[in-house]
């Protein structure tokens, strides 16, 4: 029973990154841009924290825990949010296709987070060996409830954990109702599904994709963040993030564009990403299970396109540009 | 007072007047027909009405006061809705999401309460609409329904509605129109716009009549009849001085024997036609657009699959009749039969906008040889044969063809069609949106085609040219054939009577 | 025309129409302004870190790409890359959306390196590399394929299904590393994959492969602007409706250019296992089936310009690379430079299919008329 519960643990701090990147990619998508750049903004919302830590941790004297995790979320929505506006700015002001640009984004924040984090120290001249910000992520490890401590590994297995799991969780139960029970909701889905009836209709098209392009960003950003603060303990590797960008777009498509499902889904991924570590299978078989959360999004996609159900499809203009006068 | 009165209201697009000087009024509680041919800038004038256009000259008042309407909010704001022809509504969003889409209200956004009120509209007016449907699964007469709760929802007093009817089966029709009186009665000024004679005298109070742009009439409905109206709608005859020739030797090239097609909506397109083309003649198609022109040519050339009724060529060496239902245009071409097509969408569907003329003149000969390679000599020599023969106006014969003008596309495209010796030759509007002398252009080369023996189909719609250039003219008037008449001997207002003549109304009129 | 009337009541500033009329040379004079740009702005980047001056700057760049005993390999990279852009171009050329060469490349990677590992040795090397390209190829051709399929009958959406496919792959290399190397390195080396090598050319690696990629462009140029095949993926792309109106087999073309696209995928793993690498690991492809979506997408799908867009990205790479190694900063420098530029040439692409109007005085000129 501990271990089923430890393990359920493990996966969820796996899922959150996830998580953040799913639900940033749905609201995004929502819009009708395929933001194929979220790996990379991930990076650079993950690199941006540090480097705000960084800079926080080694010129402070003391460490405030409030500001620690401030400073650094702070930086990190800060770089998504800019990196997502350089999107927006391309594919909507400027009508460029969406993956040349993403792609491009993507190869620019993977390198950007990997530049800094493995050449800052050498930049700012500084005397620290490595880039490990302990401090700073001690303030975003803490359980936000105390009393967990003192829990059963079942009672950990739903309080241990630093604020930013929650908040996971409520970014994705807040944009699943924003979406489906709001006004705004509404006119998103609007835009995404059919811009020129929402620019007949009235609904400024522009503004809802670039505010959702750039929200959706910041929130995936997050993930990044996460995943160095909470996940590593502060600790910067290069490439360390791996493909989890990729992953998270694959649970936009196996959450089939709900977040509500996605916070299932990112959990159920992790598990899977984790899971060689606690069953029993050779060495040889691990890649084998890893690949498993790829080919249920393979099975998923192509069972949501033969079975057709309306409610279950990519948003109908994904991946197009909107011009008003190519009606 | 009238709710809306349009005066000397114009509006040019280029050189093209498309209204001139028209003058209108409806009231409150009225119902207003526009009755007009094809092009004859009935749908212009309204989007003027509606925010989408914005007239060159003239003045609109709605309820005696002048008004600047520059957009569809502001038509909103003046109480003023239109139902497009083509519906705007996104397909997985219920019926109630379409119809609060957009809407800017200081109250908390509750689809619920939308819900209720969609219902009261509907319980008031009469419609049969589930708030709660999606769009997808709704039938058209349903998404229209639709359009008109939006227009309704947002207030309006002033409906427009664009060929509501052209969709909609007799039945659906029939509601419509209840429903358009109810509104009546609750004091909305309703405009309808339509080319249907029986709809115009079963459903208006007054019908204004446009003609080529121009503003000729309004009158009162019960005090006009069916003759009085198409002779104002289509006018006199204006003489064309096209050449016709009378048809030497000419035999049965194509027969259609009780097409039938069904979309997928369920409703009838095409409605058991038949009719014969024969060699050495023009047979003209006249009918108000959507009647089911574009399908019947496309049934014929192999683009729609039909499985009822008889799609029959005679073939000119041996007599012998080949089969072309349920062949692929590629298949027709195999049989041996030259069949050739000027499509309605010419860059969108004849041509390849952003390929250059050499190889938009492959995209028909492309296949032939057994070479993997295109062959490029022979349709470079039909590029520089059709630039000088037709005059085309290009930069040469590499020039990408949507950087041509419309005339000169078109001579690309027929120029094209023609130089594969046809034996069949189907031509969907080739002179829509053309100047006087490419139209010309076009003419001389059908009859040139006639005369060389060629069965020409020619799809129109003005009948002035239908008249002076086709030997005999078939009329389709919603998806059937309502008449077959000589093109020396008929009048325009024959035609025009033939053509908005609709199915199982026929008793009416006889009376 | 129909935007004037909208003058009247809020008029803005400047009207966006499409442009049809951009001349050849306009158009490579805003790509080059456009470099030019890309490259003040790296250079303004480059110099924020390291603090050498430009010029020092540039001459470590081209130093990078083409210094001693370098410029083989980079020609060798530039091939690479090439091929993986050629790969994709049928398939954009027809408007199919495929991010997945990074998989079909790593699955031709992955069958060279079986037919090495389990065929090496037992059969003759020639009639070995006979096989392995022809594993390669095939293997590459599924791949690519299976998306096409759905795509073709059920609309799949093929940018997704392809994305998912390369980490199908990422795991199958994997699973192969561990079965292959039971000490559980993560890279099959040569020592491992002895048999199978590409014949050396003049004395030289690499020549082979340059050669082959080389005649492939040849090839490739020749089947898209030549051949009847390219001529129908050309219509396909440019308008659904023209094929249908022609009788074109719309989905045949959809699985038969796919296919294509996958067999040039499957060459290029053969040449990175078999004519390069001699070795095996799930990273070998490198990104390069991504970025040769915006090669190919820079060059506007003709494989005689890729070369020039292909030298392009690859000689910054290679030239920040010497960069960021001179000054002890990370390799990963070259991925931001490459970015940069990337930003500029894709946005500059706006000015090339849009006309900015500036709306104030003309057309109200126009309608007072």
């Amino acid at each position: 029973m501990d271990a089923i519960a430890q393990f359920i643990s493990r996966a969820i701090l796996q899922g959150t990154p996830l998580l953040y990147g799913a639900t940033g990619e749905i609201i995004t998508e929502k819009s009708g841009n395929l933001n194929l750049g979220i790996p990379g903004i991930m990076y650079i919302g993950a690199i941006s924290g540090v480097i705000g830590g960084f800079f926080y941790q080694n010129g402070a004297d003391r460490v405030e825990p409030f500001l620690a995790v401030l400073i650094p979320l702070l930086c990190c929505m800060f770089g998504s949010i800019v990196t997502s506006l350089l999107y927006c700015f391309l594919t909507i002001t400027l009508k460029a296709n969406q993956n040349v640009t993403g792609l491009a984004i993507t190869t620019f924040g993977v390198g950007f987070g990997n530049f800094f984090g493995g050449s800052l120290i050498k930049i700012l001249k500084s005397d620290v060996p490595y880039l490990s910000l302990v401090k700073i992520a001690q303030a975003y490890k803490t359980p936000i409830f105390p009393f967990a401590e003192d829990m059963s590994s079942i009672g950990k297995m739903f309080f241990s954990y630093g604020f930013m799991v929650y908040f996971a969780v409520i970014i994705a139960v807040v944009s699943g109702f924003v979406l489906k029970k709001t006004k705004a909701g509404l006119h998103l889905r609007a835009v995404g599904e059919n811009p020129a009836t929402a620019d007949a209709a009235g609904i400024n098209v522009t503004l809802y994709k670039y505010l959702a392009t750039t929200v959706g960003g910041m929130i995936a950003g997050l993930g990044g963040l996460f995943y160095i603060m909470d996940y590593s303990n502060g600790i910067w590797s290069n490439n360390g993030f791996g493909d989890r960008g990729w992953l998270a777009i694959a649970i936009v498509i196996f959450s089939i564009w709900k977040p509500s499902m996605s916070i299932l889904s990112s959990y159920l991924f992790g598990a899977l990403y984790i899971l060689f570590n606690y069953i029993n299978v050779p060495m040889t078989y691990i890649p084998l299970i890893q690949m498993l959360p790829y080919a249920v999004t393979i099975i998923v996609l192509i069972a949501t396109s033969v079975r057709k159900k309306r409610e279950n499809q990519p948003p109908a203009s994904l991946g197009l540009s909107y011009f008003r006068e190519e009606r | 007072m009238n709710a809306l009165e349009l005066k000397n209201v114009t509006k040019r697009f280029g050189e093209v007047v498309a209204n001139k000087n028209i003058n209108l009024s409806v009231q409150s509680g009225e119902i207003l027909a526009i009755l007009g041919e094809n092009g004859s800038g009935k749908t212009t004038l309204m989007n003027m009405i509606a925010g989408i256009y914005y007239p060159d000259e003239g003045e609109i008042f709605v309820n005696g006061k002048p008004v600047t309407i520059s957009s569809p909010k502001d038509a909103f704001n003046l109480k003023i809705g239109m139902i497009h022809q083509h519906f705007k509504l996104v397909d997985i969003f219920t019926a109630t999401e379409n119809i609060v889409l957009g809407i800017q209200e200081k109250q908390k956004f509750n689809l619920k309460d939308a819900e209720k009120r969609v219902a009261e509209i509907s319980k008031k007016y009469g419609f049969d609409i589930d708030p709660k449907k999606k769009i997808y699964e709704m039938s058209v007469s349903e998404k229209q329904t639709v359009e008109i709760v939006k227009v309704l929802y947002r207030g309006a007093d002033i409906l427009i509605l664009d060929e509501p009817t052209a969709v909609l089966t007799p039945q659906e029709t029939e509601k419509l129109f209840k429903v358009i009186k109810t509104m009546k009665e609750d004091g909305k000024s309703i405009i309808i716009i339509t080319h249907k004679m029986h709809e115009v005298l079963s459903v208006s109070d007054r019908v204004a009549i446009l003609r080529r742009g121009e503003y000729i009439d309004t009158v009162v409905t019960a005090e006009t009849n069916e003759a009085e109206l198409t002779e104002m709608m289509v006018g006199k005859k204006i003489s064309l001085n096209i050449n016709r020739s009378e048809p030497e030797n000419s035999v049965d090239r194509l027969i259609i024997d009780n097409l039938n097609l069904t979309n997928t909506e369920g409703i009838k397109i095409l409605d058991s036609i038949s009719f014969t083309a024969k060699s050495g003649e023009i047979l003209g198609i006249a009918g108000i657009a959507g009647s089911g022109q574009k399908e019947l040519l496309e049934c014929i050339a192999g683009l729609i699959k039909t499985t009822d009724g008889k799609i029959c060529y005679i073939d000119p060496a041996d007599d012998k009749e080949i089969n072309l239902k349920e062949k692929t245009p590629v298949q027709i071409r195999e049989l041996g039969v030259r069949l050739s097509f000027v499509p309605e969408d010419r860059l969108g569907m004849g041509l390849v906008g952003n390929m250059d003329i050499i190889d938009n003149m492959l995209l028909r000969s492309y296949k032939k040889g057994h070479s993997f390679f295109l062959d490029k000599k022979p349709p470079k020599q039909l590029a520089d044969t059709i630039i000088n023969d037709l005059e085309v106006v290009t930069p040469g014969p590499t020039t990408p063809v949507r950087r041509l003008s419309g005339g000169n596309v078109q001579k690309v495209l027929v120029g094209r069609e023609i130089a594969a010796s046809p034996t069949v030759l189907m031509a969907a509007y080739p002179v829509r949106g053309l100047d006087i002398n490419s139209s010309y252009t076009i003419y001389n080369l059908l009859n040139q085609q006639k005369e060389n023996g060629v069965a020409v189909i020619f799809v129109g719609e003005d009948l002035d040219v239908l008249l002076e250039l086709c030997d005999r003219i078939l009329v389709i008037s919603s998806g059937s054939v309502s008449g077959i008449v000589d093109g020396r001997t008929a009048t325009k207002e024959e035609v025009g009577l033939l053509m908005t003549k609709a199915k199982g109304v026929k008793e009416n009129e006889e009376k | 025309m129909k935007k004037n009337e909208k003058v009247k009541s809020h008029e803005p500033f400047f009207h966006i129409s499409k442009r049809t009329d951009i001349s050849l040379k306009q158009g490579i004079i805003v790509r080059i302004i456009a470099i030019l740009l890309a490259l003040a702005v790296c250079g303004i980047v480059t110099k924020l870190f390291t603090g050498d001056d430009p010029i020092s700057i540039f001459k470590t760049v081209f130093q990078g790409a083409f210094g001693t005993g370098r410029t083989l390999v980079t020609i060798h990279e530039i091939a690479i890359l090439l091929c993986v852009s050629l790969a994709v171009t049928p398939a954009f050329r027809m408007r199919f959306w495929n991010t997945g060469a990074e998989g079909q490349v790593l699955i031709g990677c992955l069958s060279t390196a079986m037919c090495m590992f389990y065929l090496g040795g037992k059969v003759p090397d020639g009639m070995l590399i006979l096989i392995m390209a022809i594993f390669a190829v095939l293997s590459g051709i599924i791949w690519a394929v299976i998306p096409a399929f759905f795509k073709a009958h059920w609309g799949t959406n093929e940018t997704l299904f392809t994305l998912m496919m390369n980490y199908v792959a990422i795991q199958l290399i994997e699973f192969f590393l561990k079965i292959a190397d039971k000490s559980g390195s993560n890279v099959v080396g040569p020592d491992l994959l002895s048999h199978g090598w590409f014949p050396r050319l003049f004395g030289e690696n690499y020549i082979l492969n340059i050669i082959i990629v080389a005649v492939l462009t040849v090839l490739l140029y020749i089947y898209l602007n030549y051949s009847k095949h390219g001529y129908e993926i050309s219509v396909v792309g440019e308008s659904e409706n023209t094929a249908r109106y022609i009788g074109i087999n719309v989905k045949k073309v959809i699985v038969r250019t796919m296919a294509l696209s996958g067999a040039i995928c499957g060459i290029a793993g053969l040449l990175l296992v078999g004519g390069a690498s001699h070795s095996i690991d799930s990273n070998l492809a490198d990104g390069r089936g991504f970025t040769a979506i915006m090669v190919a997408w820079l060059a506007k799908f003709n494989p005689v310009t890729m070369v020039l867009t292909s030298l392009l990205i690859v000689f910054l790479e290679r030239g920040a690379d010497e960069v960021s190694s001179k000054f002890g900063l990370n390799a990963d420098f070259a991925e931001i430079l490459t970015g940069i530029i990337l930003f500029f040439i894709i946005g500059c692409e706006f000015f090339i299919n849009y006309k900015i109007n500036f709306n104030h005085k003309k057309n109200s000129v126009k309608e007072d008329k």
